[in-house]
């Protein structure tokens, strides 16, 4: 059987990694090679690395961690940020990344994912949207969740899949960083629009949030940072505890 | 048996080639990856490796002269490991991209999921159950998960070439063996540990056959 995936996240500033509470505070979490082997053996499904670098001068110090972690970690892992055109996704995808995940690109040139899926394939474009509630629906928001867009985000969704995403990566600005759970209405209107994998973001505080999202929100997949980098859970007991809750896991090998 | 065979990943521009050799560099083999029929013709093993379409797959080998090579190779009897397309493309048609003559190794076709009340791509970490012994899969616990990208699945013509097989939507042969030819529809190269066995395993067969 398919088994959801757990998914953590790593925001990666000059090379460290940092976690945003709802894009603000930054504290810092350590080395992502490390911590990417570490969840590796943890039983991390995949991983993704979001570089938040703001100066482009740095764009080195992200090279380096992606073909370093592509030569240490034997698990699918997506690397954002900073990805504008299809020689950047050329790049990454070289370095040893599987999938790039595109954002603000997108949102200001669409084409991008056209071209992406038709030179990489499908499988390696994901597209992150993140998100805010307005009114009945959700408006997209770019530049990292400062800039609103105008855009009605399901309907967003559908367009990219259309254009050939072949996953999206959805946070909700409302709850990220709050660890009272995933925006569970949003996760189950952006599931039921597209026939792509969905990667929840944006609000884990356990193992019950998680559940809650792959399966009322029908999520395939829950991506969380914080609850991971400070021990507040390990990939382990989240497994463990999805596992008792029906949900198909693969499971963490045992330690030697 | 040679310490160090010569084995080679045939490179065709497919997106995971750097991926299949940083494993088997992991399990202490060097690889040699080449779009050179001879070096082909003179391998002790040879790693079709493959992301993407079909019809680019079987264009690209065309182009750079390997169709043949890569038939005469597998017809010489030494271990061949196909991955994802390099599974597919052995097959003698694919449905893809409006249909697609593929290597015609194994015979039968490569089926589109085409399903409403599943996602397509299959993608993520499913179970694979053995269906016979194999050297390839040596060590590794049957019911064991690996991690899938496809939108198309196997359809061999003879059941028995199949070696393991996965369950999503319809249960498929995930893993295909015949003499000399091994082919996973799985990444072994990005399963963790189970595929880093098979990689492990695969050295091993082309060290003792070389």
């Amino acid at each position: 059987m398919l088994t959801k995936r757990i998914i953590p996240c790593f925001d990666v500033d000059n090379g460290r990694v940092v976690k945003g509470v709802s894009f603000v505070e930054l504290r810092d979490a350590g080395d992502p090679v490390e911590l990417a082997k570490l969840y590796d053996a943890e039983g991390a499904d995949e991983l993704v690395f979001l570089d938040i670098t703001a100066s482009s001068d740095n764009r080195a110090t992200v090279y380096d961690m992606v073909s370093a972690t592509a030569d240490q970690v034997f698990i699918p892992f997506t690397v954002g940020g900073g990805i504008r055109t299809t020689v950047d996704m050329k790049t990454m995808l070289e370095l040893g990344a599987d999938k790039v995940s595109i954002n603000t690109a997108a949102v200001n040139n669409p084409d991008l994912v056209n071209e992406g899926a038709y030179r990489f394939g499908s499988q390696c474009i994901v597209v992150a949207i993140d998100a805010k509630g307005v009114g009945e629906g959700w408006e997209v928001y770019t530049h990292g969740g400062r800039t609103p867009t105008g855009i009605d985000a399901i309907a967003w969704a559908r367009e990219v899949v259309e254009r050939g995403a072949g996953e999206l990566l959805v946070t909700s600005m409302d709850t990220d960083g709050h660890q009272s759970g995933y925006d569970i209405p949003m996760l189950r209107a952006m599931s039921e629009a597209v026939n792509v994998p969905v990667i929840a973001s944006g609000g884990a505080g356990g193992p019950d949030h998680m559940a809650e999202a792959l399966t009322e929100g029908k999520a395939d997949a829950v991506l969380a940072a914080s609850i991971f980098h400070f021990g507040t859970y390990s990939i382990r007991e989240v497994k463990e505890s999805l596992s008792e809750q029906g949900i198909a896991m693969r499971p963490v090998a045992a330690r030697d | 048996m040679a310490a160090n065979p010569f084995l080679v990943v045939v490179d065709y521009d497919a997106g995971n080639l750097r991926s299949v050799e940083r494993a088997l560099a992991h399990v202490g083999v060097d690889a040699t990856i080449t779009a050179d029929w001879a070096d082909v013709a003179r391998a002790d093993g040879v790693i079709l490796p493959g992301v993407g379409a079909a019809s680019d797959t079987m264009a690209k080998l065309g182009e750079r002269d390997l169709t043949e090579p890569l038939r005469e190779y597998v017809a010489s009897g030494r271990p061949f490991l196909g991955v994802c397309m390099g599974l597919q493309a052995l097959l003698d048609h694919s449905d893809e991209g409006g249909g697609q003559e593929c290597l015609g190794l194994l015979p039968g076709n490569v089926r589109h999921f085409g399903f409403d009340h599943l996602k397509v791509p299959h993608m993520g970490w499913n179970q694979v159950t053995w269906l016979r012994e194999h050297r390839i899969t040596s060590g590794i616990e049957s019911g064991s998960y690996f991690y899938f990208v496809h939108s198309f699945y196997p359809d061999p013509a003879d059941p028995d070439l199949a070696l393991g097989e996965t369950t999503y939507g319809l249960t498929f042969p995930s893993v295909l063996a015949h003499e000399n030819m091994v082919a996973t529809q799985f990444h072994p190269e990005k399963s963790g540990e189970a595929g880093l066995a098979i990689y492990a395993n695969f050295a091993e067969w082309v060290r003792e056959a070389a």
